[in-house]
């Protein structure tokens, strides 16, 4: 039975502080890049060609950072549709961070694209060109980030009062939430099909054909469960709250299962497809195969054994490692391991980098002003079931 | 009560999946057919002389702008196909260049421009339909109205011909159309149009296709007829010889070009025609001394990326009766489980 008892209130405290106008300042250096490139076009701050028309805004703002932002996804599922109510604590700022992600990674879409005014098409009979992986991607993720609002709005409704609004809504409740598990499995799943028309340009590695949705979607959903374990972890010490232990316990238990499940799929997928000679053929490809597989093969030794996971630093460094994994694997995929003929280069220029830093930057500046202005966090004291 | 509720929402879940799963094998989807009027190109390494004329035409043609290799900017050197040139001519180089067309030693010049292939992977990527290929001429086109600049085809083309411009803060991609805005004034392709060796032949398909296996099926050093410009079957049986080919040309209001067929000895090709099988098929076929690998066109499997890409969406996505099933058992599932939040009382379903 799911337990209530954890009223989630405004954190409080200042908003001004060193951090955080750091974090402000971050934002506005891409917001000015930002400008500048819609003024004099992509190629003058990055440093995409022909030869990678995708650079880390795809790659890292869009590929990865929708994936960091499954907390939300991952945690519903658990809650609501394995009915574990004992994790319902971690639902509201799990949300809220996947909200922040999401929208920021579906926004950021609009800087890389050429002809962005057009952007409409996508969603236009007509337009719309149903065979194309994008097109699913974009409409899935566009119709999550709407669906996610919703989810979220009680927080706001319950600030502003609006009291009949909100029950209305609390009836539909469990129809949003079935779509709020249903859009991330097809979207996080199709970021991995993206890969599939580009055919042999991706390294073998990574060209998993008809399995990268399986592949996308197992590591999205371990990837929400990590970067839970990480936000707990973080506002646990930024804010100076109990570290909520345990529920992260047997959430790891959880999270270690799936990882399990998800390097055997890896792994057998290489083998079957002949692939796995070439992670020892002493190229770059080949070291950041080795990588990423560590970066998922550590935290699963490092948890294997029960007490292990009642180590808030062993979570928490499994976590991140997890975070990275999920990274390499996505940035691999679409930069490292992409090759569509001699003679390309890419690496990301500074200003597209700073871009990437402002949005991650004011995503964490706007996720604090949340939390300490609206009920999202339970309650300080330690929760109890 | 929550046990019985989760074996039944396994239950739900799994008969959900399974429907997406058999939905599988009925949607996949095999390469495309060529069109049976597609029309398209022949490019001839062997007849290729290197003179580029083919490369300024394209520019008037479709109205590029120059490119600047040279320190010098006297006049276009573009050294790839790029956002400002949609036809170039690269050269092979090995060793001391001593013979044209061979492989040790020798030098050879090869075409690069949009293959128009049967199964476009860039029709295919693109979610708005800016990239078409048209039904009857197999023609694969690029509308800018349309495009969002995502650059997803860029990405997708196995033969990296899209391109985009990146300097413009009002970009678009650029690729070669086959010149079909000439068609209407019956002109087509100004890169054969200018070729003056024949190398580049514009014309059906079908008809490219057996004028090259005619070229396969003869002997090095032979003496042979080679047509240039606008191959058409017509002009095909008037260099065998038939006596109406010329009238036939003449009603139907052709440009007659038929007094362009020249005498030459045939080289030593190669016993493959890429475009023929390579990725599906593409509408621009090759003939060549030197391996295409070595000319950097790649080593590609018959069948169609864009095949599987399709197959897969479609498996999971047809009539979107997977997405459905699954949605209306996380409905079921969620209902209940989830309980109106914070709400007190009431909650002990």
């Amino acid at each position: 039975m799911a337990n209530h008892t954890h009223a989630p209130a405004p954190l409080g405290g200042n908003l001004f502080t060193p951090f955080t106008l750091l974090l402000g300042m971050l934002s506005v250096i891409a917001g000015v890049i930002l400008v500048y490139r819609f003024f004099y076009g992509l190629g003058a701050v990055a440093n995409i060609n022909d030869g990678f028309p995708f650079g880390i805004w795809i790659a890292y703002d869009v590929v990865v950072g929708s994936a960091f932002a499954c907390g939300g996804y991952a945690m519903a599922l658990l809650v609501y549709i394995f009915n574990r109510g004992e994790y319902h604590p971690l639902v509201r700022p799990a949300l809220l961070a996947s909200l922040f992600g999401y929208t920021l990674a579906g926004a950021s879409v609009i800087f890389d694209l050429g002809r962005w005014w057009n952007v409409w098409h996508i969603f236009w009979p007509g337009y719309a060109q149903v065979n194309s992986v994008m097109f699913e991607v974009a409409v899935c993720i566009t119709a999550y980030i709407v669906v996610m609002w919703i989810e979220f709005s009680p927080v706001f409704l319950e600030k502003l009062g609006m009291k009949d609004v909100k029950q209305k809504l609390n009836k539909l409740l469990f129809f949003i939430i079935a779509l709020g598990v249903l859009l991330p499995s097809m979207h996080q799943s199709s970021l991995g099909s993206l890969l599939v028309i580009f055919g042999q340009q991706i390294h073998p590695l990574w060209q998993s054909g008809a399995m990268l949705p399986l592949i996308y979607l197992m590591t999205a959903i371990l990837l929400g469960f990590a970067v839970v374990i990480f936000e707990a972890t973080l506002s646990s010490t930024g804010f100076g709250r109990p570290l909520e232990t345990k529920v992260l316990t047997p959430l790891s238990k959880i999270m270690v299962g799936l990882l399990a499940a998800y390097v055997a799929v890896r792994i057998l997928d290489l083998v079957f497809r002949g692939a796995f000679g070439t992670a020892f053929s002493g190229t770059l490809e080949a070291g950041m195969f080795w990588l990423e597989m560590a970066a998922f093969v550590v935290p699963l030794v490092l948890l294997a054994p029960a007490a292990a996971r009642r180590s808030a630093s062993k979570l928490f460094v499994s976590a991140v490692m997890l975070m990275v994994g999920g990274m390499l694997l996505r940035i691999n995929g679409f930069l490292v391991g992409y090759e569509t003929g001699a003679g390309w280069h890419y690496f990301p220029s500074l200003a597209e980098l700073m871009v990437t830093v402002g949005l991650i930057a004011f995503e964490i500046l706007a996720y604090i002003v949340i939390i300490r202005k609206f009920p999202v966090l339970p309650a300080a004291q330690p929760v109890t079931r | 009560m929550d046990r019985r509720n989760f074996f039944k929402a396994s239950l739900a879940g799994g008969a959900a999946l399974a429907t997406g799963a058999a939905s599988c094998p009925a949607q996949a989807r095999s390469n495309k057919d060529m069109p049976p009027e597609a029309v398209g190109l022949l490019f001839d390494s062997i007849l290729c002389v290197g003179c580029k004329a083919c490369v300024a035409a394209c520019k008037e043609a479709n109205g590029m702008p120059p490119e600047f290799s040279t320190q010098e900017q006297y006049w276009d050197t573009p050294l790839d196909i790029s956002g400002k040139t949609l036809n170039v001519i690269k050269a092979y180089r090995h060793g001391s260049l001593a013979t044209k067309d061979s492989e040790e030693n020798g030098y050879a010049f090869v075409k690069k421009s949009c293959m128009h292939c049967v199964d476009p992977s860039c029709v295919s990527a693109c979610p708005v339909s800016a990239m078409q290929k048209d039904p009857k001429t197999g023609i694969v086109s690029y509308d800018k109205e349309a495009c969002i600049g995502c650059r997803y085809c860029v990405a997708a083309c196995p033969f990296g011909v899209p391109r985009f411009t990146y300097d413009k803060a009002i970009p678009q991609i650029s690729k070669c159309q086959l010149c079909v805005h000439r068609h209407k004034d019956g002109k087509y392709a100004a890169c054969a149009e200018v070729c003056p060796t024949g190398a580049t032949l514009y014309g059906k398909v079908s008809v490219l296709r057996e004028e090259a296996k005619r070229r396969l099926a003869m002997k090095p050093g032979e003496k042979a007829e080679f047509p240039r410009g606008h191959l058409r079957a017509a002009q095909e049986k008037q260099l065998q010889g038939a006596p109406e080919g010329k009238g036939e040309m003449r009603r139907k209001g052709w440009k007659d070009e038929s007094g362009q067929a020249y005498p030459n000895v045939a080289g030593k090709y190669l016993d493959h025609l890429y475009g023929e099988k390579e990725f599906g098929g593409t509408q621009m076929l090759m003939l060549s001394g030197v391996p295409f690998e070595k000319l950097g066109y790649p080593d590609l499997p018959p069948q169609s990326d864009a095949a599987l890409s399709e197959t897969l969406q479609h498996s999971l996505y047809g009539g979107l009766i997977a997405p459905i099933a699954v949605l209306g058992a996380l409905t079921f599932i969620a209902r209940r489980n989830v309980r109106p939040e914070d709400e007190e009382g009431g909650q002990n379903g």
